[in-house]
């Protein structure tokens, strides 16, 4: 007991973050728990919309102000809760401890800087090193992450890269002080599908290397299948499946990671078309109902659906779903592929 | 960037045509003989017909005009009616004051503008950004004149603290209500524009960026918003820069300020007319002038541009 608990690098407990518009009060996240092991990779999934990029962003508490608020939770690491660092403790944890590497990587950088002098800020920042270190380091870094003629490059401006090259530099800024935790938000989606490949593979290795941690947000099941060892299913702003990869590709019991393995494999078969997994659409953020959020989609909604929200309950070791039906999917008592 | 440079130059010549041929058409329309200007009121019709000829406007406009194109690209203004002096040396004596004035108006309106523009972005809502709202509607809506004769009267008549016009023995002091004045409608503007642009790009990604790495506010609007958001901001205090120039009329005027406006302006009145043709050929030259400025520093400021210019060269 006490081993696994001490191998969690990150808890996030009951975190509920809000955005406060002029339509009302968008739930964008609401009370998502989960951790994450030393040397894991989590992967994230859902549908777009869902609360995905808003989770990691509260855990380095990039919510868009004044509209957007972390409302209540915790975030536990190196046992702290980073809800409630201050500003200074904010700034030495971002970019050092725990960084981030976002989706577009052609809007990421700054247009107006150099590539060396973005990779260099971050280790001036946080390892105080003098500009000629800095320059050493940051040349480094570059290599490291596959860019050629790193040295000419170094002073090129972002526009003078490619989508795939300058994700590349997103890591190199991302790695630069050896971070525990590494939370990539969709951090291919933007690029050319063997592009894609190399930076996963990229990241992969550098984790490896570096013995860190990474939460990996997607839209990619192929993804999560490859790289992450567990999985967590987001539907509107809430978990609704979390456990081990193996679970959530052959034992899923939750109907909408059913309805999204269905959609994979429908997509093999027919090679083209959007990821549109299930009927319907996910309920709106700003008035979502009491009972189960997902019922309104579910075939096999009964009458228990209708009370109050399922929790997330654990039907077998590390397998956790909030659907009250949960275990009948995952024992294949409700035919899981079928119509 | 030097063949870019010559290009620009080059291009002022076409302007300068238009602006003669227009300013020469006027002031050949107005029905008022130079001559009689010149000599003293009982001057015989012979020695009038003398001086005419002498100055060479008994020819037709078409050969007048030609004469002073050539003069003029010779660098020669030609000579006042009024003054019997050559405008190269009149606007010569005005032109510093003048440019000192508008260096003055310009640091206040890239400072004040500037800095307004941050804080209200950065402080969206509160009491400086609704301060800075209203402040500017005002600055723009009211006329400059009037503008300038209210700080007469309230730091110079009433209060006393600031002298109420000329340039006196050139301190301080006797800049800070015209160049007030000069400056607010632009420093209006370029606090708006800065302003809007700042908000949008704190809302870019790179920005997100920026934070996440661990750097503080402080240096993420300092280092990464603000050279992104002066670059449109650049491109309005140069096309500005140009008409300060031109609103130096009305301010130097109101002000009774020696320099090249008020030059002109009494010039209108005199209809003086080499002195108006070439104080305006002159406030031309700058305004072009300022632009290139302008866009040369545009270019430092965006790689973006930079980089394209390199290609169109090769
Ligand atoms: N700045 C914001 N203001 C208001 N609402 C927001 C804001 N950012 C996100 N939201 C809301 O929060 C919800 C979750 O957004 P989020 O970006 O986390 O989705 P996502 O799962 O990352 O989707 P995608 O796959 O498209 O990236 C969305 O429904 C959105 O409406
Ligand atoms: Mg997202």
């Amino acid at each position: 007991m006490t081993e696994t608990e001490n191998n969690k690098i990150l808890e996030v407990k009951n975190l509920s973050t809000y955005f406060y518009t002029d339509d009302g009060v968008v739930k964008a996240v609401d009370d998502v728990s989960f951790d994450l092991k030393k040397g894991e990779t989590l992967g994230i999934v859902g549908e777009t919309g869902c609360g995905k990029s808003v989770t990691a962003l509260s855990i380095l508490r990039l919510i868009p102000q004044p509209l957007g608020r972390i409302v209540a939770g915790e975030i536990i690491f190196e046992g702290r809760d980073l809800l409630k660092l201050g500003q200074k403790d904010l700034q030495n944890l971002r970019g050092n401890k725990i960084s981030m590497i976002f989706q577009d990587p052609m809007t990421s950088l700054n247009p107006v800087y150099t590539v060396g002098n973005q990779v260099m800020e971050s280790l001036i920042v946080h390892r105080k090193l003098k500009k000629d270190e800095a320059r050493r380091e940051g040349l480094k870094l570059l290599e490291m992450v596959g860019i050629p003629e790193f040295k000419r490059r170094f002073n090129n401006y972002p526009h003078e890269f490619s989508g795939g090259m300058r994700q590349r530099v997103m890591i190199a800024m991302a790695i630069a002080n050896s971070p525990s935790i590494l939370i990539a938000d969709e951090p291919t989606t933007a690029l050319d599908v063997t592009v894609q490949a190399q930076i996963l593979e990229l990241m992969d290795e550098l984790k490896y290397k570096t013995n860190s941690s990474i939460i990996i947000i997607t839209h990619d099941l192929g993804v999560v299948a490859k790289y992450a060892n567990r999985v967590m299913v987001m539907y509107a702003g809430k978990p609704v499946e979390f456990s081990s990869v193996d679970n959530i590709f052959y034992k899923p019991a939750h109907p909408y990671t059913i309805g999204l393995m269905k959609s994979v494999t429908r997509l093999d078969e027919e090679k083209r078309g959007k990821l549109k997994p299930i009927e319907g659409l996910p309920p709106s953020l700003i008035d979502l109902p009491k009972f189960c959020i997902f019922r309104a989609r579910c075939k096999y909604a009964c009458d228990e659906c209708k009370g109050e929200y399922p929790p997330l309950k654990e039907i077998e070791k590390d397998h956790f779903v909030s659907c009250y039906r949960g275990k009948e999917f995952m024992e294949g008592i409700i035919e899981r592929f079928d119509n | 960037m030097f063949y870019f440079i010559l290009r620009r130059i080059l291009q002022i010549i076409p302007v300068i045509i238009g602006v003669t041929l227009i300013l020469f058409t006027l002031m050949y329309i107005i029905p008022e003989d130079p001559a009689k200007l010149i000599l003293e009121k009982g001057a015989t019709p012979e020695a009038l017909q003398n001086l005419r000829v002498k100055m060479g406007i008994d020819k037709p406009v078409y050969v007048q005009y030609w004469r002073y194109i050539k003069q003029l690209a010779k660098g020669d203004l030609g000579t006042s009616y009024r003054y019997r002096r050559s405008v190269n040396s009149i606007l010569a004596d005005h032109y510093p004051n003048s440019i000192k004035l508008a260096l003055a108006a310009i640091i206040i309106e890239v400072i004040i503008g500037i800095f307004a523009g941050i804080v209200s972005a950065v402080k969206k809502f509160s009491f400086w950004d609704i301060l800075v709202t209203i402040s500017t509607t005002i600055a723009v809506c009211v006329p400059v004149y009037w503008l300038g004769m209210m700080l007469q009267v309230a730091f110079g008549l009433k209060l006393g603290w600031l002298p109420m016009s000329g340039m006196g023995d050139g301190s301080l002091r006797y800049y800070i209500l015209p160049a007030i004045t000069l400056a607010s409608v632009s420093t209006a503007f370029v606090a708006r524009m800065t302003r809007s642009t700042m908000l949008e790009v704190l809302s870019n990604d790179y920005i997100t960026t920026a934070y996440a790495k661990g750097l503080s506010n402080n240096m993420v609007i300092g280092k990464h918003a603000l050279k992104n958001a002066l670059i449109p901001v650049v491109t309005l205090i140069g096309v500005d820069l140009g008409s300060l120039m031109g609103g130096a009329i009305l301010t130097e005027t109101v002000f009774n300020w020696p320099g090249v406006g008020r030059t002109i302006y009494l010039a209108i009145l005199q209809r003086d007319a080499p002195v108006v043709i070439g104080g305006t050929i002159i406030l031309v030259i700058i305004f072009v002038a300022m632009n290139l400025i302008v866009d040369i520093v545009y270019a430092l400021l965006d790689p973006r541009i930079r980089y394209e210019k390199k290609e169109i060269q090769i």
